[in-house]
């Protein structure tokens, strides 16, 4: 004797959905919505507070407090320089361990992906014990140059650099592995040498990749704190970036911390939307 | 692995077909500089590109060589001008010299109007000009094809098969061109060279391979039903069983006997007092409809591939697994020596 559990109800939007595309049903079961709710809240709660505790109306004028401009400023700048100096030297690096092979290549992949998981502030004592005065490169700066660099603009567009540059170096190197390589040989054919190839054929093919890497490279550059106040310290003007800013306006003048702080969300949400799905999924975009 | 020794002479075009597999797009990329090779030497114009013995090795960028690709690998983000001038410009043209350059060969396979579209917006017919104009627009001293139709459907084919066969004439250079196509390398071939499992087996003119093919693979290729056996000046004893009475020319020895699918006459009875040397009992194993006759699939001693009409299949009432008798006229039998390799 065959027995059927009771029948449960189908929507007549759900079995139109379903007939038309197929697939098996698409609502959450109670043991994972719960637990997923409880993430969304999470996540999303002290955005939204951030958002409704915001001063509206004295926005504009938190933001033009000097203060407040010169982090802005610096920040934009210097994220950009950590942008463009990540570009100059991070795409070659990226050639290298995508498409040449020596002995250690595995290890310097490591070494080169390590500031992803490092502690930002652990990499702004090593830079301090690199460059810093008594340094073991900084000693040098300083007695033959007289070249300080921390507490410098210098110093914050190198922590920067340091921390951003690695996402960069995955993406391209991603989008070089997974680059059809037919093209740069039909390039070989038709007479070009390695240097022509990589101008003309191969950085053009994953400019939607450098793109997004570059956007990811800035982004990260532009929130970095713990590396920039470890080894730039936080001189107003000099050194104080936007994060650095929120941190000690948090004290003095909230209204500034918040606005400050509504300035790099917006900024965030930006490069988010204009990256899409783009850094989600490795490789170039056809 | 590949092992070949081959020539090709200014303006010649050389065909290379062979089964999947059997080197043809290695030996292209060889000679292309993609893969050195492991022994031997290629030489072009007198100039060597590649010695293993000395170890020279001309890198690709520097072969004066032209490589029309199964898949064309067009620049995507370039212009088809700007394709078609790529190879002046990487070999050192200035930008108006080479779009001038470009220009020419555009004109010369009717591009003219495509020159500012993107590869993606071109037909595969258009590909594939395209391709050949970026190949020559280098000025090349030898030109390689790779299955240059194949990407092509069926009926674009036959038009650029024939445009294909008189630029190749036109271009000074010899041309080896690697194909699966047996009507494309007959076509578009001087000579033949066919490859299987890395070593060349047969050699000559289209016609000559397609009339006495070397092998079970060419024969299939070209449509003939292939026997090996053992001649003794009037009978071949068949390596499969059998026996086939032959024109006595005196031949002894290993032999190779071609006979054409259409030459074989299916009866449903033993033929008796006809002129036809040659009769075996066979069972149909498979029926198979062409364009205007049916292609009977037989087993027997030895089994043979028989095209009849539709119409003498309905009235024998042909099916799989009719009993039939088979019968072949000694004068339509090809019988040729069977050498491990064979140059016409």
């Amino acid at each position: 004797m065959v027995t059927f559990p009771a029948p449960s109800h189908l929507t007549a939007r759900e079995r139109a959905r379903r007939t038309a595309r197929g697939g098996a049903s698409r609502s959450v079961p109670a043991p994972l919505l719960v637990p997923a709710l409880i993430a969304v809240g999470f996540l999303v709660l002290p955005l939204a507070g951030l958002l409704i505790r915001a001063p509206w109306s004295r926005l504009g004028a938190a933001l033009s407090g000097s203060d407040a401009t010169q982090a802005l400023v610096l920040s934009l700048w210097t994220a950009s320089a950590s942008t463009a100096i990540s570009l100059v030297i991070g795409v070659p690096l990226a050639w290298v361990l995508a498409r040449s092979s020596f002995p250690g290549q595995r290890l310097l992949r490591a070494l080169v992906t390590l500031p992803l998981v490092l502690p930002p502030v652990v990499g702004g004592v090593a830079l301090l014990l690199a460059f810093g005065r008594t340094g073991f490169l900084g000693r040098y700066l300083d007695s033959w140059f007289g070249l300080t660099i921390p507490f410098t603009p210098i110093a914050v567009v190198m922590a920067e650099t340091f921390v951003a540059m690695p996402f960069l170096i995955i993406t391209v190197e991603g989008a070089l592995r997974s680059a059809d390589q037919g093209f740069e040989e039909a390039a070989a054919t038709l007479g070009a040498k390695r240097m022509t190839v990589f101008r003309r054929v191969t950085v053009p093919l994953i400019a939607p990749s450098l793109g997004a890497g570059a956007v990811l490279c800035w982004a990260r550059a532009l929130g970095e704190f713990g590396a920039t106040i470890t080894f730039a310290g936080s001189f107003p003007g000099q050194t104080e970036t936007m994060p650095i800013a929120v941190y000690y306006a948090l004290e003095t003048d909230p209204d500034a911390a918040i606005a400050l702080s509504l300035v790099l969300l917006f900024v965030s949400v930006v490069v988010l939307v204009s990256l899409r799905d783009r850094w989600l999924r490795r490789g170039p975009v056809p | 692995m590949l092992t070949v020794s081959l020539t090709a002479a200014s303006g010649q075009v050389v065909g290379v077909i062979g089964p999947n597999g059997a080197g043809k797009s290695t030996l292209l990329s060889a000679v292309a500089g993609l893969t050195p090779v492991s022994a031997g030497r290629i030489r072009l114009a007198g100039q060597v590109l590649d010695d293993a013995s000395t170890g020279a090795f001309v890198q690709t960028a520097g072969r004066p060589v032209g490589f029309v690709f199964q898949n064309y690998r067009l620049f995507p983000h370039l212009t088809v001008a700007d394709n078609v001038a790529f190879s002046p410009r990487a070999r050192g043209m200035g930008r108006q010299a080479a779009q001038s350059a470009a220009g020419h060969w555009l004109g010369r396979l009717g591009l003219t109007d495509l020159a500012d579209r993107k590869p993606a917006q071109l037909s595969g017919g258009q590909a594939q000009r395209v391709a050949l104009a970026r190949a020559l627009a280098g000025q090349p001293a030898l030109l390689l094809l790779d299955e240059p139709l194949s990407a092509l459907d069926a009926g674009t084919r036959l038009d650029v098969q024939a445009e294909l066969k008189r630029h190749l004439a036109e271009f000074a250079g010899p041309c080896l061109l690697v194909t699966h196509d047996p009507l494309e390398a007959l076509v578009l071939a001087d000579r033949l060279l066919v490859l299987e499992e890395g070593r060349i087996v047969q050699e000559g003119t289209p016609a000559h391979v397609a009339r006495r093919p070397g092998t079970e693979y060419v024969a299939r290729l070209v449509g003939l039903n292939l026997y090996a056996g053992h001649a003794d000046a009037a009978t071949v004893a068949l390596r499969g069983g059998g026996a086939f009475v032959i024109p006595d020319r005196g031949q002894h020895g290993d032999v190779l006997v071609a006979v054409r699918p259409s030459a074989v006459v299916v009866s449903s009875q033993r033929p008796v007092a006809g002129s036809a040397r040659n009769a075996w009992p066979a069972r149909i194993a498979g029926l198979t409809l062409l364009a205007d006759r049916v292609r009977l699939d037989l087993d027997g001693q030895p089994p043979a591939l028989v095209d009849v009409t539709p119409a003498a299949v309905a009235e024998l009432s042909l099916a799989p697994g009719t009993e039939v008798w088979l019968t072949v006229k000694a004068t339509d039998l090809e019988v040729y020596p069977h050498a491990q390799r064979q140059t016409s």
